[in-house]
């Protein structure tokens, strides 16, 4: 493996193999993940990052595929992350959402990475953030980052993308009445996928009702399409909104946020270090399972022990 | 910080066989030894299984044929494989290819090759085994 240097180099000049290499870096959480994006880092921040996410089986991949097609219609170069669930019982992942865009691998203004959400300490958040920031230094005009909508996933993909895509697919019924809130606080675009089939429209009433009832006093009054991924039909318009939506961001509330983003990324990242600095400390002096235990048997609350070790690291002033 | 290094293993179907039962088995058996899979589907040209192998930085390409293609389809990704620099991959096979090919097969790079048959457990060792060492 070369020098992280070189491959950071390699990077910032477009090469594949570098930006494949700097990717596992960062999902290995290696000790020159810091290195390398400490390198890239000024050269991050013009790619567009739109988060895509929905159901297990909404069309997520499929219309990924399309939107693709239609960015490089346009010139755009184009970066994806496909994120699908680690086995929390194996540590293995299937990887499979490239099935739907394996045409488009060979294209050089195109390039499909997969990553598995591991257990990672602070989510997965991090390193999915990481790895569009090395698409985005590569040269990437757009960096699409796909994550399944079920439990957490969905709503950190905030921290990773600038225009949030929320994907449905008419049949999954009652399921958009159980959305949480959460999620249709993300969205800056609905979509209704599988457009073709029977009761879309009606879904598409029902996201419509919904909001209604939520956004009122939003300045981006979330809109709410349709889409055939199979045919590719509304994804021509759906690329308008998406534009539209990142030029919102740039005129009006890009300063304001993001500031905000920039001080949750400060936020996350120092929690990250400290936390993993304690856990280390704790690991090496043989001391973890102690603390665990001190939980277990409730003889000790957790926000206790995080105050107990912090007094100890920092002294007591903090 | 911890390390959480995974094997990945891109699992590739060539040439114009119709099913993928085999490939997907193969599949199954490696993630639930917790290796990060990648799975591309069916009828992959040589170009896109070496793109693929390249963008996903995969340890491991496993090749299922079962055309009879193997003599044609097998030199090309090895070239191309070479080309690209990804000479530090293990690749093995799986399929149905006849025995008096075997040496010829392996002649191209290719470790090892599992018949119809070969136990799943035998072909996870296998790839313990034999994957590359990174630094
Ligand atoms: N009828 C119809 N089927 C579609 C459409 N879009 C996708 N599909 C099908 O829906 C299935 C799932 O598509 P994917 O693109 O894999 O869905 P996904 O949301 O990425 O799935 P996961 O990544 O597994 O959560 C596939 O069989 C697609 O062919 C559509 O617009 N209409
Ligand atoms: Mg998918």
């Amino acid at each position: 493996m070369p020098k992280i240097q070189e491959i950071a180099r390699g990077v910032l000049a477009g090469d594949r193999r570098s930006i494949a290499r700097a990717i596992t870096t960062i999902e290995n959480n290696s000790p020159k993940a810091q290195e390398l994006i400490a390198s890239i880092f000024p050269h991050t921040g013009n790619a567009h990052i739109i988060g895509l996410t929905g159901p297990p089986g909404s069309g997520k991949s499929t219309l990924i595929d399309k939107i693709i097609r239609e960015y490089r219609r346009k010139g755009k170069t184009v970066g994806v992350i496909a994120v699908d669930p680690t086995s929390p019982f194996t540590g293995g992942a299937f990887l499979g959402d490239r099935i739907r865009m394996q045409e488009l691998s060979t294209d050089q203004g195109v390039f499909i990475r997969s990553m598995a959400t591991r257990n990672y300490l602070g989510g997965i958040a991090k390193a999915t953030k990481n790895a569009a920031k090395v698409l985005d230094a590569a040269g990437k005009d757009v960096v699409i980052v796909e994550t399944v909508g079920a439990g957490q996933s969905e709503v950190e993909i905030i921290k990773v993308a600038q225009t949030i895509v929320v994907l449905f697919a008419p049949g999954l019924g009652d399921e958009i009445q159980a959305i949480k809130a959460g999620i249709m606080e993300i969205a800056d675009i609905f979509v209704v996928n599988k457009a073709d089939r029977a009761n879309a429209d009606k879904a598409v009433m029902d996201i419509q009702a919904m909001l209604q009832l939520n956004n009122k006093e939003k300045k981006w009054k979330p809109p709410v399409l349709k889409t055939a991924a199979l045919t590719g039909e509304g994804v021509p318009q759906l690329i308008e909104r998406i534009e539209e939506h990142r030029l919102f961001l740039e005129k009006k509330f890009e300063r304001k946020r993001s500031r905000e983003k920039a001080e949750a990324e400060l936020v996350e990242a120092i929690k990250e270090k400290v936390a993993s600095s304690i856990i280390e400390e704790l690991k090496r002096e043989g001391k973890l399972e102690e603390f665990l235990q001190k939980i277990l048997e409730k003889k000790m609350d957790p926000a206790s022990i995080a105050e107990k070790l912090l007094n100890r690291k920092f002294g007591k002033q903090v | 910080m911890q390390n959480q290094r995974k094997i990945r293993v891109l699992i590739a179907k060539p040439g114009l066989d119709s099913h993928d039962r085999g490939a997907k088995i193969i599949a199954r058996a490696l993630r639930d030894a917790g290796m990060e899979v990648i799975y591309t589907g069916l009828k992959q040209t040589p170009e896109q299984i070496v793109e693929t192998a390249l963008q996903e930085d995969v340890d491991v390409i496993g090749l299922s044929i079962l055309s009879g293609a193997h003599k044609t389809l097998f030199p090309m990704i090895m070239e191309l494989l070479k080309q690209k620099g990804l000479t530090d991959v293990l690749v093995v096979a799986g399929g149905i290819i006849p025995e008096e090919d075997v040496p010829e097969m392996k002649k191209l790079g290719i470790k090892e090759i599992f018949g119809p048959g070969t136990r799943t457990d035998k072909i996870v060792q296998f790839v313990f085994e034999n994957v590359p060492k990174r630094t």
